[in-house]
Protein backbone atom coordinates (compact mmCIF):
# COMPACT_ATOMS: atom_id res chain seq x y z
CA UNK A 1 0.00 0.00 0.00
CA UNK A 2 1.15 3.34 -0.94
CA UNK A 3 2.68 4.94 2.15
CA UNK A 4 1.37 8.52 1.59
CA UNK A 5 -2.71 7.32 0.58
CA UNK A 6 -3.69 7.57 4.21
CA UNK A 7 -3.28 11.24 4.78
CA UNK A 8 -5.16 12.19 1.62
CA UNK A 9 -8.48 13.89 1.78
CA UNK A 10 -10.90 11.68 0.97
CA UNK A 11 -12.17 11.91 -2.60
CA UNK A 12 -15.66 13.78 -2.66
CA UNK A 13 -18.98 11.29 -3.36
CA UNK A 14 -19.71 10.94 -6.90
CA UNK A 15 -21.84 12.91 -8.27
CA UNK A 16 -25.78 11.47 -7.93
CA UNK A 17 -28.41 12.59 -8.92
CA UNK A 18 -28.67 16.15 -8.45
CA UNK A 19 -30.96 16.72 -5.26
CA UNK A 20 -34.02 19.08 -5.91
CA UNK A 21 -33.86 22.25 -4.39
CA UNK A 22 -37.14 21.27 -1.28
CA UNK A 23 -34.11 18.45 -0.84
CA UNK A 24 -31.76 20.90 -0.60
CA UNK A 25 -33.85 22.59 1.86
CA UNK A 26 -34.16 19.92 4.09
CA UNK A 27 -36.69 21.37 6.00
CA UNK A 28 -39.38 20.16 3.95
CA UNK A 29 -38.00 16.66 3.89
CA UNK A 30 -37.78 16.20 7.59
CA UNK A 31 -41.14 17.32 7.93
CA UNK A 32 -41.91 14.45 5.07
CA UNK A 33 -40.04 12.15 7.13
CA UNK A 34 -42.17 13.21 10.10
CA UNK A 35 -45.34 12.60 8.51
CA UNK A 36 -43.98 8.77 8.08
CA UNK A 37 -43.24 8.11 11.64
CA UNK A 38 -46.90 9.54 12.48
CA UNK A 39 -48.44 7.20 9.96
CA UNK A 40 -46.74 4.35 11.14
CA UNK A 41 -47.48 5.74 14.71
CA UNK A 42 -51.43 5.57 13.93
CA UNK A 43 -51.38 2.56 11.77
CA UNK A 44 -54.11 -0.26 13.43
CA UNK A 45 -51.51 -2.89 12.59
CA UNK A 46 -49.24 -3.49 16.03
CA UNK A 47 -47.25 -5.57 15.72
CA UNK A 48 -46.02 -6.34 19.64
CA UNK A 49 -48.14 -9.30 21.71
CA UNK A 50 -47.68 -8.08 25.36
CA UNK A 51 -46.65 -11.26 25.97
CA UNK A 52 -47.13 -13.07 29.54
CA UNK A 53 -51.10 -11.29 29.64
CA UNK A 54 -51.05 -12.10 25.79
CA UNK A 55 -49.52 -15.04 23.85
CA UNK A 56 -48.92 -15.40 19.93
CA UNK A 57 -50.56 -18.40 18.52
CA UNK A 58 -48.33 -21.23 18.27
CA UNK A 59 -48.78 -23.44 15.31
CA UNK A 60 -49.36 -27.26 15.27
CA UNK A 61 -46.26 -28.11 13.93
CA UNK A 62 -43.83 -26.07 16.60
CA UNK A 63 -40.82 -27.68 17.27
CA UNK A 64 -41.05 -27.09 21.49
CA UNK A 65 -40.12 -29.63 24.39
CA UNK A 66 -40.59 -32.90 24.45
CA UNK A 67 -43.31 -35.07 25.33
CA UNK A 68 -43.62 -38.85 25.29
CA UNK A 69 -47.01 -40.19 24.58
CA UNK A 70 -49.30 -42.80 26.58
CA UNK A 71 -51.38 -45.13 24.78
CA UNK A 72 -55.38 -46.28 25.31
CA UNK A 73 -54.72 -47.87 28.31
CA UNK A 74 -52.30 -45.05 29.96
CA UNK A 75 -49.18 -46.99 29.42
CA UNK A 76 -46.21 -45.39 27.63
CA UNK A 77 -46.46 -46.10 24.14
CA UNK A 78 -42.35 -46.34 23.61
CA UNK A 79 -41.14 -49.51 22.61
CA UNK A 80 -37.77 -48.72 23.55
CA UNK A 81 -36.26 -49.39 19.87
CA UNK A 82 -33.75 -46.71 19.85
CA UNK A 83 -34.31 -45.04 16.64
CA UNK A 84 -35.04 -41.23 18.46
CA UNK A 85 -31.52 -41.92 20.05
CA UNK A 86 -29.46 -42.58 16.61
CA UNK A 87 -31.14 -40.14 14.51
CA UNK A 88 -30.48 -37.57 17.14
CA UNK A 89 -27.65 -35.14 16.23
CA UNK A 90 -27.06 -33.65 19.55
CA UNK A 91 -26.90 -37.18 21.12
CA UNK A 92 -29.06 -36.24 23.71
CA UNK A 93 -31.17 -39.27 24.41
CA UNK A 94 -30.43 -41.69 26.78
CA UNK A 95 -33.23 -44.79 26.96
CA UNK A 96 -32.28 -48.14 28.88
CA UNK A 97 -34.38 -50.30 27.89
CA UNK A 98 -35.90 -53.35 30.23
CA UNK A 99 -38.52 -56.34 29.44
CA UNK A 100 -42.16 -55.14 29.81
CA UNK A 101 -44.06 -56.36 33.17
CA UNK A 102 -45.71 -59.49 32.20
CA UNK A 103 -49.35 -58.34 32.03
CA UNK A 104 -48.16 -55.95 28.54
CA UNK A 105 -49.03 -58.27 26.22
CA UNK A 106 -48.36 -56.53 23.34
CA UNK A 107 -44.78 -56.14 23.38
CA UNK A 108 -41.98 -57.16 24.98
CA UNK A 109 -39.42 -53.96 25.32
CA UNK A 110 -39.83 -50.86 27.28
CA UNK A 111 -38.06 -47.83 28.28
CA UNK A 112 -36.84 -48.23 31.90
CA UNK A 113 -35.30 -45.18 31.62
CA UNK A 114 -36.24 -42.10 29.52
CA UNK A 115 -33.74 -39.19 29.61
CA UNK A 116 -33.75 -36.28 27.21
CA UNK A 117 -30.91 -33.75 28.09
CA UNK A 118 -32.75 -31.00 26.94
CA UNK A 119 -29.91 -28.41 27.38
CA UNK A 120 -27.87 -30.47 24.79
CA UNK A 121 -31.13 -30.56 22.77
CA UNK A 122 -31.54 -28.10 19.40
CA UNK A 123 -34.93 -29.02 19.04
CA UNK A 124 -34.36 -30.31 15.39
CA UNK A 125 -37.33 -32.83 15.44
CA UNK A 126 -35.91 -35.93 14.28
CA UNK A 127 -36.40 -37.73 17.17
CA UNK A 128 -40.09 -37.66 16.23
CA UNK A 129 -39.60 -37.85 12.46
CA UNK A 130 -37.70 -41.21 13.61
CA UNK A 131 -39.86 -42.96 15.99
CA UNK A 132 -42.36 -45.66 14.57
CA UNK A 133 -44.69 -45.72 16.82
CA UNK A 134 -46.06 -41.87 17.30
CA UNK A 135 -44.55 -42.29 20.63
CA UNK A 136 -42.81 -39.44 21.40
CA UNK A 137 -43.36 -35.42 19.86
CA UNK A 138 -42.03 -32.14 20.03
CA UNK A 139 -44.91 -30.45 21.83
CA UNK A 140 -45.87 -26.15 21.38
CA UNK A 141 -44.12 -25.39 24.60
CA UNK A 142 -41.62 -22.88 24.29
CA UNK A 143 -40.74 -21.49 27.63
CA UNK A 144 -38.24 -23.59 28.70
CA UNK A 145 -37.16 -21.92 32.22
CA UNK A 146 -36.02 -23.54 35.26
CA UNK A 147 -33.49 -22.84 38.12
CA UNK A 148 -31.16 -25.50 38.02
CA UNK A 149 -29.50 -27.60 35.58
CA UNK A 150 -30.79 -30.77 36.84
CA UNK A 151 -34.45 -30.05 36.05
CA UNK A 152 -33.70 -29.80 32.49
CA UNK A 153 -32.61 -33.02 32.51
CA UNK A 154 -36.30 -34.48 31.77
CA UNK A 155 -36.55 -38.17 33.05
CA UNK A 156 -39.47 -40.67 31.53
CA UNK A 157 -42.05 -39.02 34.45
CA UNK A 158 -41.48 -35.57 33.57
CA UNK A 159 -41.90 -36.14 29.73
CA UNK A 160 -44.94 -38.30 30.25
CA UNK A 161 -45.95 -35.47 32.23
CA UNK A 162 -45.92 -32.80 29.63
CA UNK A 163 -48.58 -31.45 28.05
CA UNK A 164 -49.69 -32.91 24.84
CA UNK A 165 -50.03 -30.95 21.49
CA UNK A 166 -53.72 -30.46 21.52
CA UNK A 167 -53.90 -29.03 25.25
CA UNK A 168 -52.69 -26.29 23.75
CA UNK A 169 -55.40 -23.90 22.46
CA UNK A 170 -55.53 -22.60 19.23
CA UNK A 171 -53.03 -23.91 16.49
CA UNK A 172 -52.08 -21.06 14.54
CA UNK B 1 35.69 0.55 7.23
CA UNK B 2 33.39 -0.98 4.69
CA UNK B 3 29.66 0.87 4.84
CA UNK B 4 27.65 -1.29 6.95
CA UNK B 5 24.31 -1.93 5.02
CA UNK B 6 21.07 -2.57 6.05
CA UNK B 7 19.17 -4.83 3.71
CA UNK B 8 15.64 -3.09 3.03
CA UNK B 9 12.66 -4.99 4.35
CA UNK B 10 10.35 -6.31 1.55
CA UNK B 11 7.89 -3.96 1.99
CA UNK B 12 8.97 -0.23 3.93
CA UNK B 13 5.68 1.31 4.63
CA UNK B 14 5.12 4.15 8.02
CA UNK B 15 2.53 1.14 9.11
CA UNK B 16 4.95 -1.16 9.83
CA UNK B 17 6.91 1.26 11.80
CA UNK B 18 3.76 2.24 13.52
CA UNK B 19 4.57 6.34 12.95
CA UNK B 20 3.01 8.63 10.59
CA UNK B 21 4.71 10.83 8.51
CA UNK B 22 5.23 13.95 11.22
CA UNK B 23 6.28 10.67 13.22
CA UNK B 24 3.93 10.48 15.65
CA UNK B 25 2.97 6.61 16.76
CA UNK B 26 -0.03 5.38 15.84
CA UNK B 27 -2.95 4.63 17.80
CA UNK B 28 -4.17 0.72 17.96
CA UNK B 29 -7.34 0.40 18.33
CA UNK B 30 -9.45 -2.74 18.65
CA UNK B 31 -12.28 -2.89 17.11
CA UNK B 32 -14.16 -5.76 18.47
CA UNK B 33 -14.81 -8.38 18.79
CA UNK B 34 -17.48 -7.52 21.65
CA UNK B 35 -18.01 -4.26 19.72
CA UNK B 36 -22.04 -3.07 19.43
CA UNK B 37 -21.05 -1.50 15.69
CA UNK B 38 -19.42 -5.28 14.84
CA UNK B 39 -21.96 -7.61 12.95
CA UNK B 40 -21.43 -10.62 15.36
CA UNK B 41 -18.04 -11.64 16.95
CA UNK B 42 -15.80 -10.05 14.62
CA UNK B 43 -12.53 -8.76 15.42
CA UNK B 44 -11.17 -5.54 13.60
CA UNK B 45 -7.36 -4.32 14.35
CA UNK B 46 -7.22 -0.64 13.67
CA UNK B 47 -4.26 1.51 13.54
CA UNK B 48 -5.26 4.56 13.88
CA UNK B 49 -3.30 8.40 12.90
CA UNK B 50 -6.01 11.01 14.30
CA UNK B 51 -9.29 9.49 13.05
CA UNK B 52 -8.10 8.18 9.93
CA UNK B 53 -7.92 4.24 9.63
CA UNK B 54 -4.15 3.80 8.22
CA UNK B 55 -3.87 0.03 8.69
CA UNK B 56 -6.99 -2.50 9.40
CA UNK B 57 -6.21 -6.36 9.94
CA UNK B 58 -9.21 -8.39 10.40
CA UNK B 59 -9.02 -11.21 12.56
CA UNK B 60 -11.60 -13.90 12.35
CA UNK B 61 -12.03 -17.36 14.64
CA UNK B 62 -13.64 -16.19 17.67
CA UNK B 63 -16.95 -18.20 16.83
CA UNK B 64 -15.19 -21.30 15.21
CA UNK B 65 -16.87 -24.09 15.88
CA UNK B 66 -15.61 -26.83 14.01
CA UNK B 67 -18.57 -26.93 11.79
CA UNK B 68 -17.25 -28.68 9.07
CA UNK B 69 -15.34 -31.07 11.23
CA UNK B 70 -18.75 -32.00 12.78
CA UNK B 71 -19.55 -32.60 9.39
CA UNK B 72 -17.76 -35.77 9.30
CA UNK B 73 -19.53 -37.20 12.50
CA UNK B 74 -22.86 -36.54 11.60
CA UNK B 75 -25.48 -38.36 8.50
CA UNK B 76 -26.07 -36.08 5.79
CA UNK B 77 -29.48 -35.67 6.92
CA UNK B 78 -28.17 -34.50 10.19
CA UNK B 79 -26.05 -32.52 9.29
CA UNK B 80 -28.97 -29.73 7.93
CA UNK B 81 -29.08 -28.66 11.49
CA UNK B 82 -25.46 -27.62 11.63
CA UNK B 83 -26.37 -25.73 8.85
CA UNK B 84 -28.74 -23.69 10.04
CA UNK B 85 -26.06 -22.41 13.02
CA UNK B 86 -24.19 -21.21 9.95
CA UNK B 87 -26.22 -17.91 8.83
CA UNK B 88 -28.72 -17.86 11.27
CA UNK B 89 -30.27 -15.16 9.31
CA UNK B 90 -31.27 -16.91 6.14
CA UNK B 91 -30.98 -20.64 7.51
CA UNK B 92 -33.17 -21.94 4.85
CA UNK B 93 -30.94 -20.43 1.78
CA UNK B 94 -28.12 -23.06 3.89
CA UNK B 95 -30.27 -26.02 4.26
CA UNK B 96 -31.01 -25.56 0.40
CA UNK B 97 -27.81 -25.62 -0.85
CA UNK B 98 -26.67 -28.56 1.83
CA UNK B 99 -30.04 -30.74 0.35
CA UNK B 100 -28.64 -30.05 -3.31
CA UNK B 101 -24.93 -30.22 -2.39
CA UNK B 102 -26.41 -33.79 -1.46
CA UNK B 103 -28.34 -34.85 -3.74
CA UNK B 104 -25.92 -33.84 -6.29
CA UNK B 105 -23.93 -36.48 -4.59
CA UNK B 106 -26.27 -38.99 -5.15
CA UNK B 107 -27.55 -37.54 -8.65
CA UNK B 108 -30.98 -37.65 -7.53
CA UNK B 109 -33.27 -35.28 -8.77
CA UNK B 110 -35.70 -34.21 -6.37
CA UNK B 111 -39.75 -33.54 -7.08
CA UNK B 112 -41.25 -30.94 -9.18
CA UNK B 113 -43.24 -29.49 -6.00
CA UNK B 114 -40.42 -30.26 -3.73
CA UNK B 115 -38.37 -27.27 -6.20
CA UNK B 116 -41.01 -25.41 -6.91
CA UNK B 117 -41.42 -25.07 -2.57
CA UNK B 118 -37.70 -24.27 -2.42
CA UNK B 119 -37.41 -21.75 -4.78
CA UNK B 120 -40.63 -19.85 -2.87
CA UNK B 121 -39.38 -20.32 0.95
CA UNK B 122 -35.73 -19.55 -0.51
CA UNK B 123 -37.02 -16.57 -1.42
CA UNK B 124 -38.64 -15.53 1.26
CA UNK B 125 -35.53 -16.05 3.20
CA UNK B 126 -33.55 -13.92 0.95
CA UNK B 127 -36.31 -11.19 1.66
CA UNK B 128 -36.23 -11.58 5.75
CA UNK B 129 -32.08 -11.02 5.14
CA UNK B 130 -32.29 -8.49 2.88
CA UNK B 131 -34.71 -6.58 4.87
CA UNK B 132 -32.67 -6.63 7.86
CA UNK B 133 -29.37 -5.96 6.80
CA UNK B 134 -30.72 -2.89 5.01
CA UNK B 135 -32.53 -2.47 8.40
CA UNK B 136 -28.80 -2.42 9.95
CA UNK B 137 -27.18 -0.47 7.81
CA UNK B 138 -29.55 2.32 8.30
CA UNK B 139 -29.53 1.05 12.25
CA UNK B 140 -25.33 1.76 12.31
CA UNK B 141 -25.92 5.58 10.87
CA UNK B 142 -28.34 6.53 13.02
CA UNK B 143 -31.27 5.95 11.53
CA UNK B 144 -33.86 3.50 14.26
CA UNK B 145 -36.88 3.58 12.83
CA UNK B 146 -36.28 2.06 9.43
CA UNK B 147 -34.54 -1.06 11.06
CA UNK B 148 -37.98 -1.25 13.36
CA UNK B 149 -40.69 -1.36 10.41
CA UNK B 150 -38.27 -3.41 8.66
CA UNK B 151 -38.67 -5.97 11.56
CA UNK B 152 -42.23 -5.49 11.63
CA UNK B 153 -42.63 -7.10 8.32
CA UNK B 154 -39.97 -9.33 8.95
CA UNK B 155 -41.77 -10.97 11.97
CA UNK B 156 -44.56 -11.68 9.41
CA UNK B 157 -42.05 -13.69 7.31
CA UNK B 158 -41.00 -15.76 10.72
CA UNK B 159 -44.06 -16.27 11.64
CA UNK B 160 -44.70 -17.71 8.03
CA UNK B 161 -41.68 -19.90 8.58
CA UNK B 162 -42.61 -21.25 11.91
CA UNK B 163 -46.03 -22.56 10.60
CA UNK B 164 -44.30 -23.93 7.26
CA UNK B 165 -40.87 -25.64 9.03
CA UNK B 166 -41.35 -25.30 12.92
CA UNK B 167 -38.81 -23.22 14.51
CA UNK B 168 -38.60 -19.09 13.23
CA UNK B 169 -34.86 -19.22 13.61
CA UNK B 170 -33.36 -22.90 13.12
CA UNK B 171 -35.38 -24.36 10.67
CA UNK B 172 -33.77 -27.73 9.37
CA UNK B 173 -36.57 -27.61 6.97
CA UNK B 174 -34.65 -29.73 4.18
CA UNK B 175 -33.71 -33.25 3.65
CA UNK B 176 -31.55 -35.37 1.15
CA UNK B 177 -34.04 -35.68 -1.66
CA UNK B 178 -37.09 -33.84 -0.09
CA UNK B 179 -38.26 -31.59 2.51
CA UNK B 180 -39.20 -32.32 6.29
CA UNK B 181 -42.85 -32.13 5.39
CA UNK B 182 -45.08 -30.89 3.28
CA UNK B 183 -46.33 -26.91 3.18
CA UNK B 184 -49.55 -26.98 5.41
CA UNK B 185 -52.83 -26.17 3.25
CA UNK B 186 -53.00 -22.02 3.94
CA UNK B 187 -49.21 -21.76 2.51
CA UNK B 188 -50.58 -19.91 -0.82
CA UNK B 189 -52.39 -17.83 0.94
CA UNK B 190 -50.04 -16.89 3.94
CA UNK B 191 -47.39 -16.08 0.61
CA UNK B 192 -49.57 -13.79 -0.90
CA UNK B 193 -50.17 -11.62 2.09
CA UNK B 194 -46.15 -11.62 2.27
CA UNK B 195 -46.25 -10.50 -1.56
CA UNK B 196 -48.78 -7.84 -1.10
CA UNK B 197 -47.45 -6.18 1.62
CA UNK B 198 -43.98 -6.09 1.18
CA UNK B 199 -43.32 -4.15 -1.38
CA UNK B 200 -44.49 -1.45 0.65
CA UNK B 201 -41.81 -1.63 3.49
CA UNK B 202 -38.96 -1.44 0.73
CA UNK B 203 -40.27 1.48 -0.92
CA UNK B 204 -40.52 3.31 2.26
CA UNK B 205 -37.13 2.16 3.13
CA UNK B 206 -36.24 3.77 -0.57
CA UNK B 207 -38.20 6.68 0.34
CA UNK B 208 -36.59 7.20 3.80
CA UNK B 209 -32.96 6.71 3.30
CA UNK B 210 -31.66 7.06 -0.22
CA UNK B 211 -32.32 11.10 -0.78
CA UNK B 212 -31.41 11.15 2.94
CA UNK B 213 -29.07 13.46 3.68
CA UNK B 214 -27.11 12.06 6.55
CA UNK B 215 -27.83 8.42 5.01
CA UNK B 216 -26.30 9.76 1.12
CA UNK B 217 -23.37 11.38 2.70
CA UNK B 218 -22.67 8.81 5.01
CA UNK B 219 -22.12 6.00 2.33
CA UNK B 220 -22.04 7.55 -0.69
CA UNK B 221 -18.16 7.10 -2.07
CA UNK B 222 -17.38 5.47 0.92
CA UNK B 223 -15.61 1.72 0.68
CA UNK B 224 -15.77 1.77 -3.16
CA UNK B 225 -14.99 -1.68 -4.43
CA UNK B 226 -14.11 -1.46 -8.22
CA UNK B 227 -15.18 -4.21 -10.26
CA UNK B 228 -11.30 -5.51 -10.90
CA UNK B 229 -11.18 -6.21 -6.90
CA UNK B 230 -14.19 -7.09 -6.50
CA UNK B 231 -13.47 -10.25 -8.55
CA UNK B 232 -9.69 -10.92 -7.32
CA UNK B 233 -11.38 -10.85 -3.87
CA UNK B 234 -13.62 -14.14 -5.34
CA UNK B 235 -16.34 -11.71 -3.70
CA UNK B 236 -19.97 -12.68 -4.48
CA UNK B 237 -23.34 -11.90 -4.08
CA UNK B 238 -25.25 -8.67 -3.39
CA UNK B 239 -21.85 -6.98 -3.07
CA UNK B 240 -20.51 -8.05 -6.53
CA UNK B 241 -23.33 -7.20 -8.17
CA UNK B 242 -23.47 -2.99 -6.91
CA UNK B 243 -19.83 -3.35 -8.10
CA UNK B 244 -21.19 -3.91 -11.54
CA UNK B 245 -20.60 -7.54 -12.09
CA UNK B 246 -23.95 -9.30 -13.30
CA UNK B 247 -23.40 -12.67 -12.11
CA UNK B 248 -25.84 -14.23 -10.12
CA UNK B 249 -26.08 -18.28 -9.97
CA UNK B 250 -29.76 -18.22 -10.17
CA UNK B 251 -28.84 -16.79 -13.96
CA UNK B 252 -26.08 -18.04 -14.21
CA UNK B 253 -25.92 -21.82 -13.49
CA UNK B 254 -29.74 -22.44 -12.39
CA UNK B 255 -31.28 -24.92 -10.03
CA UNK B 256 -33.96 -25.58 -8.39
CA UNK B 257 -36.02 -24.06 -11.75
CA UNK B 258 -34.79 -20.63 -11.28
CA UNK B 259 -34.77 -20.68 -15.46
CA UNK B 260 -38.46 -20.90 -15.62
CA UNK B 261 -38.65 -17.50 -14.08
CA UNK B 262 -38.91 -14.03 -15.12
CA UNK B 263 -36.63 -11.56 -13.22
CA UNK B 264 -34.00 -9.49 -13.54
CA UNK B 265 -30.23 -9.31 -12.28
CA UNK B 266 -29.94 -5.86 -11.17
CA UNK B 267 -26.85 -4.32 -10.78
CA UNK B 268 -25.26 -0.50 -9.70
CA UNK B 269 -22.31 1.11 -11.06
CA UNK B 270 -20.51 2.50 -7.90
CA UNK B 271 -19.84 0.06 -5.94
CA UNK B 272 -19.87 1.91 -2.55
CA UNK B 273 -21.76 1.68 0.42
CA UNK B 274 -24.71 3.49 -0.95
CA UNK B 275 -24.50 1.05 -3.57
CA UNK B 276 -24.85 -2.36 -1.88
CA UNK B 277 -27.82 -0.60 -0.04
CA UNK B 278 -29.48 0.00 -3.23
CA UNK B 279 -28.77 -3.25 -4.62
CA UNK B 280 -30.54 -4.94 -1.83
CA UNK B 281 -33.48 -3.53 -2.39
CA UNK B 282 -33.74 -4.17 -5.65
CA UNK B 283 -33.09 -7.89 -5.30
CA UNK B 284 -35.79 -7.26 -2.74
CA UNK B 285 -38.26 -6.51 -5.71
CA UNK B 286 -36.99 -9.01 -7.57
CA UNK B 287 -37.80 -11.81 -4.98
CA UNK B 288 -41.18 -10.32 -4.97
CA UNK B 289 -41.29 -10.67 -8.63
CA UNK B 290 -40.27 -14.37 -8.32
CA UNK B 291 -42.12 -15.65 -5.33
CA UNK B 292 -45.58 -14.04 -7.02
CA UNK B 293 -44.72 -16.15 -10.37
CA UNK B 294 -43.76 -19.06 -8.14
CA UNK B 295 -47.39 -19.20 -6.28
CA UNK B 296 -49.09 -19.67 -9.52
CA UNK B 297 -49.30 -23.22 -10.22
CA UNK B 298 -47.35 -24.76 -7.62
CA UNK B 299 -46.67 -28.52 -8.90
CA UNK B 300 -48.55 -31.63 -6.76
CA UNK B 301 -47.42 -34.61 -5.51
CA UNK B 302 -45.18 -35.61 -2.97
CA UNK B 303 -42.51 -33.59 -1.65
CA UNK B 304 -40.21 -36.58 -1.33
CA UNK B 305 -38.14 -38.48 -3.64
CA UNK B 306 -39.82 -42.30 -4.58
CA UNK B 307 -36.87 -44.00 -3.24
CA UNK B 308 -36.58 -45.68 -0.14
CA UNK B 309 -33.05 -46.06 0.20
CA UNK B 310 -33.15 -42.38 1.06
CA UNK B 311 -36.60 -40.80 1.68
CA UNK B 312 -38.29 -41.62 4.90
CA UNK B 313 -41.52 -43.48 4.19
CA UNK B 314 -44.68 -41.11 4.72
CA UNK B 315 -45.66 -41.74 8.60
CA UNK B 316 -49.06 -43.41 8.29
CA UNK B 317 -47.64 -45.92 5.99
CA UNK B 318 -44.84 -46.82 8.72
CA UNK B 319 -47.75 -47.09 11.13
CA UNK B 320 -49.66 -49.82 9.31
CA UNK B 321 -47.70 -51.51 6.85
CA UNK B 322 -44.61 -53.38 7.25
CA UNK B 323 -42.58 -52.77 4.22
CA UNK B 324 -42.21 -49.41 4.71
CA UNK B 325 -41.88 -50.06 8.55
CA UNK B 326 -38.31 -51.95 7.73
CA UNK B 327 -37.21 -49.27 5.41
CA UNK B 328 -37.88 -46.44 8.10
CA UNK B 329 -35.82 -48.87 10.45
CA UNK B 330 -33.13 -48.75 8.07
CA UNK B 331 -32.62 -45.61 6.85
CA UNK B 332 -32.62 -44.69 10.48
CA UNK B 333 -30.48 -47.60 12.05
CA UNK B 334 -26.70 -47.06 11.71
CA UNK B 335 -25.27 -49.85 9.81
CA UNK B 336 -28.09 -50.21 6.66
CA UNK B 337 -27.19 -46.58 4.94
CA UNK B 338 -28.15 -44.65 3.13
CA UNK B 339 -25.05 -44.16 1.68
CA UNK B 340 -24.21 -42.21 -1.46
CA UNK B 341 -22.03 -43.51 -4.14
CA UNK B 342 -18.64 -43.00 -3.54
CA UNK B 343 -16.80 -39.45 -5.03
CA UNK B 344 -16.76 -35.88 -4.54
CA UNK B 345 -19.00 -32.75 -5.35
CA UNK B 346 -19.27 -28.80 -5.34
CA UNK B 347 -22.41 -27.34 -5.42
CA UNK B 348 -23.10 -24.02 -5.11
CA UNK B 349 -26.74 -21.89 -4.57
CA UNK B 350 -26.80 -18.36 -4.50
CA UNK B 351 -27.47 -17.53 -1.04
CA UNK B 352 -28.58 -13.89 0.08
CA UNK B 353 -25.10 -13.26 0.54
CA UNK B 354 -23.65 -14.74 -2.50
CA UNK B 355 -22.00 -18.06 -3.43
CA UNK B 356 -22.62 -20.71 -0.89
CA UNK B 357 -20.96 -23.36 -2.14
CA UNK B 358 -20.53 -26.99 -0.79
CA UNK B 359 -17.63 -29.27 -1.15
CA UNK B 360 -18.42 -32.57 -0.09
CA UNK B 361 -16.15 -35.55 -0.42
CA UNK B 362 -17.67 -39.33 0.02
CA UNK B 363 -15.86 -42.11 0.60
CA UNK B 364 -19.88 -44.27 0.72
CA UNK B 365 -19.76 -44.33 4.45
CA UNK B 366 -23.09 -42.63 6.07
CA UNK B 367 -20.69 -39.86 7.12
CA UNK B 368 -18.90 -37.55 4.10
CA UNK B 369 -15.49 -37.84 4.46
CA UNK B 370 -15.00 -34.52 4.67
CA UNK B 371 -17.62 -31.11 4.28
CA UNK B 372 -16.28 -27.70 3.10
CA UNK B 373 -17.94 -24.95 2.50
CA UNK B 374 -17.42 -21.62 0.43
CA UNK B 375 -19.21 -19.15 2.74
CA UNK B 376 -19.67 -15.97 1.27
CA UNK B 377 -18.62 -14.05 4.02
CA UNK B 378 -15.32 -15.28 4.36
CA UNK B 379 -14.77 -13.28 1.34
CA UNK B 380 -16.00 -10.28 2.08
CA UNK B 381 -14.64 -10.21 5.23
CA UNK B 382 -11.32 -9.93 3.85
CA UNK B 383 -12.13 -7.11 1.60
CA UNK B 384 -12.42 -5.03 4.68
CA UNK B 385 -9.11 -3.39 4.83
CA UNK B 386 -9.14 -2.58 1.18
CA UNK B 387 -12.57 -0.67 1.64
CA UNK B 388 -11.38 0.82 5.05
CA UNK B 389 -7.44 1.85 4.81
CA UNK B 390 -7.20 5.96 4.52
CA UNK B 391 -10.38 6.59 5.40
CA UNK B 392 -12.16 7.57 8.32
CA UNK B 393 -12.98 5.18 11.22
CA UNK B 394 -17.07 6.40 11.18
CA UNK B 395 -16.66 5.06 7.79
CA UNK B 396 -15.54 2.16 9.03
CA UNK B 397 -19.12 1.27 10.84
CA UNK B 398 -20.93 2.24 7.45
CA UNK B 399 -18.70 -0.43 5.40
CA UNK B 400 -18.97 -3.52 7.41
CA UNK B 401 -22.75 -2.78 8.09
CA UNK B 402 -23.33 -2.87 3.87
CA UNK B 403 -21.38 -6.52 3.43
CA UNK B 404 -23.01 -7.97 6.10
CA UNK B 405 -20.46 -10.67 7.25
CA UNK B 406 -22.15 -13.52 9.49
CA UNK B 407 -19.67 -14.66 11.96
CA UNK B 408 -21.12 -17.84 11.86
CA UNK B 409 -20.55 -18.85 8.64
CA UNK B 410 -17.44 -16.70 8.65
CA UNK B 411 -15.62 -19.04 11.30
CA UNK B 412 -17.75 -22.73 11.04
S1 LIG C 1 -35.27 -32.55 18.97
FE1 LIG C 1 -33.41 -33.14 17.88
S2 LIG C 1 -31.77 -32.71 19.32
FE2 LIG C 1 -33.67 -32.73 20.51
S3 LIG C 1 -33.83 -34.81 21.27
FE3 LIG C 1 -34.96 -34.73 19.35
S4 LIG C 1 -33.51 -35.36 17.79
FE4 LIG C 1 -32.33 -34.85 19.63
S1 LIG D 1 -38.11 -43.99 18.48
FE1 LIG D 1 -40.07 -43.92 19.56
S2 LIG D 1 -40.45 -46.01 20.19
FE2 LIG D 1 -38.29 -45.92 19.59
S3 LIG D 1 -37.21 -45.51 21.52
FE3 LIG D 1 -37.63 -43.51 20.60
S4 LIG D 1 -39.61 -42.86 21.47
FE4 LIG D 1 -39.37 -45.05 21.88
Amino acid sequence: MDAAAPHDEPESPPAGEKPSLSEELYLPEILKGLATTFKHLIRPEKFTVEYPEKKKPIPQNFRGEHALKRDAQGRVKCVACFLCATACPSECIHITAGPTPPEWTDREKYPTKFEIDMLRCIYCGMCEEACPCDAIELTSKFYQVSETREEKYFGKDTLLRQPMKREYPDQG
Amino acid sequence: MAETVTPAPAVVTTVDAGRNAAGEKLMVLNMGPQHPAMHGTLRLVLELDGETVVRCRPEMGFLHTGFEKLGEYRSYNQFVTVTDRMNYLSAINNNIGWAQACEELWGVECTPRCRRLRVIMGELSRLSDHILCVGLQAMDLGAFSVMLWGFARREQLYDLFERVTGARLTNSWTRVGGLMQDVPADFVARVKAVTDTFPEIIDETDKMLSKNKIFTGRTRGVGVLSAEDAIAYGVTGPVLRASGVEYDLRRARPYSGYEKFDFDVPTQTDGDSFARFQQRLEEMRQSVRIIRQALVDIPGGPVNVDNYKLSLPAKELVYTRMEEMIHHFKLTMIGHGPYPPKGEVYSATEAPNGELGWYLVSDGKRNPYRVRVRPPSFYHFQVVPKLVEGRLISDLVAVLSSLNVIAGELDR
